[in-house]
């Protein structure tokens, strides 16, 4: 176990620098001036090799390099082009946005899944199961903007319910994350957004579900819990179920990764202030050191859940041999 | 005959996609003929440019705030829909079956340095990584291709190397070995056959990924503005009002095209594994 460990705590590393890495080279060697857009023309060339100098532009590649990864570590992303506040603090304050927004939605999602993915696999064959399945399908098939849009349309301008966008009300201020958590008004701002990611993300659980219990019902240990003569709500719920949940808890991890950076268009259609929105309007308004920070925070999210997910795997199904000693 | 119809009873889900492929592809190729209007054209009634029409006659599903005909965009939006959808759907078989075969059968460092790229690549955020590309490079659909080939192939190669991995062992593998074929020979004319089905179903999803991912490109502003896609219409839509408006005619219509299309791949791959792989069964 302890050898599983580090052989995946050591390949996180590793791909968590080559993802760093690449992050830098793609932001370094592109065509253009990074600093064009930040310096006004009226600087002359000594007030420009002063800000050049200040953001450490004037050195080598590699020595940039070193000092990128040396603060990267420390935590450091180096200072907004555009806000003058260091990147860090920016991203800190639209990371528990994101994390709620994601955490919630997810768990709304795999709550519905799994219920409604066990109920469709022991109702199999019935014209529910024929309704459900194309809608859970179209679901993952329609752009995740677009079900915004709508239920924007839908909730917040035609029957004024919810706000149309942001987290907080006019006048209000965001406030400390525990302030936040505590207001209403900002979990009625979360309403929307909340709903079209869950209305998203539900069909895979679903469907991954549904697939693994009508497996599972094949096994021969529920042939035996029928024998015993167990109500089949028991069966199914109490037998069936915990062992189709592996993969979808294994989904479940890889789901919570993969959204943060999905969210990026969610959060741009309600303007919820989270790290996508903070990546879009970076990279619009070529914020370089901003966007760096938002991309890598979210590759960082996502490479970490992975890795969990793999070991989440491990963990659960005894039947999984990596690491273990021959 | 009878098959046909048995197959067609018996896979609903495949036939209504193949249908509504069918429907994008006709709109695409007769956009001229079948759009009442030109794309591009700015319209103009009573003198004044004409915006916010409701569907009519004239205008089947309206206008934009600009003026332009919203279903002559639509149908012209299909010709762009499949171009970027297909051309990415080929790049990401085409460098997926590649690595997948060359990592299943030579083994060894290939397989390590194919195995560590993919999960490289596994761990950089799909969106994130289109939009700080588009953004460096040059916004445009060709961008947009090229992001969902670099960064999906991984799926396709996972599956068809493990594929390959089993089909390598065969007796038939090592027949063509005891008569002297070449590697190369074994993997392209007597391996690649058998992967092909399986890459072609994964070619068919990727299609709805490719055109999600222009969607949402547009959408957050880093599209070719000046080709008319479903995702530049809806863009256009948000940026202009169209949801306090209540213009339905013009932000429902793009996404249920989207929704339509990739909805067909899922529908098609669903119904063609059963085709290809009875043993799945139906889960």
């Amino acid at each position: 176990m302890r050898r599983l460990l580090l052989e995946r705590l050591g390949h996180l590393l590793l791909v968590l620098w080559v993802v760093a890495s690449l992050t830098f080279l793609m932001f370094r060697l592109m065509p253009g001036d990074p600093t064009l857009n930040f310096l006004s023309p009226t600087f002359n060339e000594e007030t420009r090799a002063a800000l050049m100098a200040s953001f450490g532009l004037d050195k080598p590649l590699w020595q940039q390099y070193v000092i990128y990864l040396g603060k990267l570590v420390q935590g450091d992303f180096g200072m907004s082009f555009l806000q003058n506040q260091p990147v860090s603090r920016l991203l800190w304050d639209a990371l528990p946005n994101t994390a709620v927004l994601t955490v919630v939605s997810l768990v709304l999602a795999y709550a519905i899944g799994i219920v409604v993915g066990a109920f469709l696999a022991f109702r199999r064959g019935s014209v529910l199961e024929g309704v459900m399945i194309p809608t859970a399908l179209a679901t993952r098939a329609a752009p995740e903007f677009w079900l915004g849009m709508l239920l924007l349309a839908v909730f917040a301008f035609q029957f004024g319910w919810f706000p149309t966008g942001g987290a907080v009300s006019p006048g209000g201020s965001m406030g400390t994350l525990t302030e936040r958590l505590t207001s209403a008004d900002f979990w009625w701002h979360l309403c929307l957004p909340a709903l079209t990611l869950t209305l998203f993300l539900q069909g895979l659980p679903l469907l991954l579900m549904r697939a693994t219990m009508l497996e599972v019902l094949n096994d021969e240990f529920i042939t035996m819990a029928k024998m015993k003569g167990l109500s089949r709500w028991s069966i199914v719920m109490r037998h069936a179920a915990r062992n189709a949940l592996l993969p979808v808890v294994t989904a479940f991890a890889l789901g919570l990764g993969a959204s943060i950076g999905g969210n990026v268009v969610i959060e741009t259609v309600f303007a919820w202030p989270g790290i996508g929105r903070v990546l879009v309007g970076a990279v619009q308004s070529s914020d370089y050191p901003l966007a760096q920070g938002a991309f890598i925070m979210i590759a960082f999210v996502l490479v970490v859940m992975n890795t969990v997910a793999d070991m989440a795997y491990a963990l659960l199904d005894p039947r999984v041999s990596v690491g273990r000693r021959a | 005959m009878r098959s046909l119809l048995r197959f067609l009873r018996s896979e609903p889900f495949a036939v209504a996609g193949a249908a509504i492929y069918a429907v994008i592809i006709a709109a695409a190729l007769l956009a001229e003929r079948i759009a009442p209007h030109s794309p591009t054209e700015i319209l103009r009634a009573n003198r004044r440019i004409a915006r916010y029409m409701p569907a009519s006659a004239d205008y089947w599903l309206g206008t934009t705030s600009s003026g332009y005909d919203i279903a002559s965009q639509l149908i012209h939006g299909a010709r762009t829909a499949l171009q970027v959808g297909l051309t990415a759907a080929v790049a990401v078989v085409a460098i997926g079956t590649l690595l997948g075969l060359l990592a299943g059968y030579l083994g060894g460092w290939v397989d390590k340095a194919v195995t560590r790229l993919a999960d490289i690549v596994l761990g950089l955020p799909f969106l994130p990584s289109m939009l700080v590309l588009a953004a460096l490079t040059r916004p445009g659909t060709l961008t947009v291709v090229c992001t969902v080939a670099a960064l999906l192939w991984p799926n396709t190669a996972r599956v068809i190397r493990s594929q390959v991995l089993s089909l390598r062992e065969r007796a038939w593998v090592e027949a063509a070995r005891v008569t002297g074929c070449s590697n190369a020979r074994i993997m392209f004319v007597h391996i690649l056959p058998q992967v092909l089905p399986l890459a072609a179903l994964y070619g068919s999803v990727a299609i709805g990924w490719a055109i999600l991912a222009e969607a949402a490109a547009s959408f957050l502003g880093f599209g070719d503005p000046a080709t008319i896609s479903w995702g530049v219409m809806l863009q256009d839509a948000y940026a202009n009002q169209a949801l306090s408006r209540g213009a339905w005619n013009w932000f429902v219509p793009p996404g249920a095209a989207i929704l339509a299309m990739v909805l067909a791949g899922f529908m098609i791959s669903r119904g063609s594994e059963k085709l290809l792989f009875p043993k799945l069964g139906d889960s």
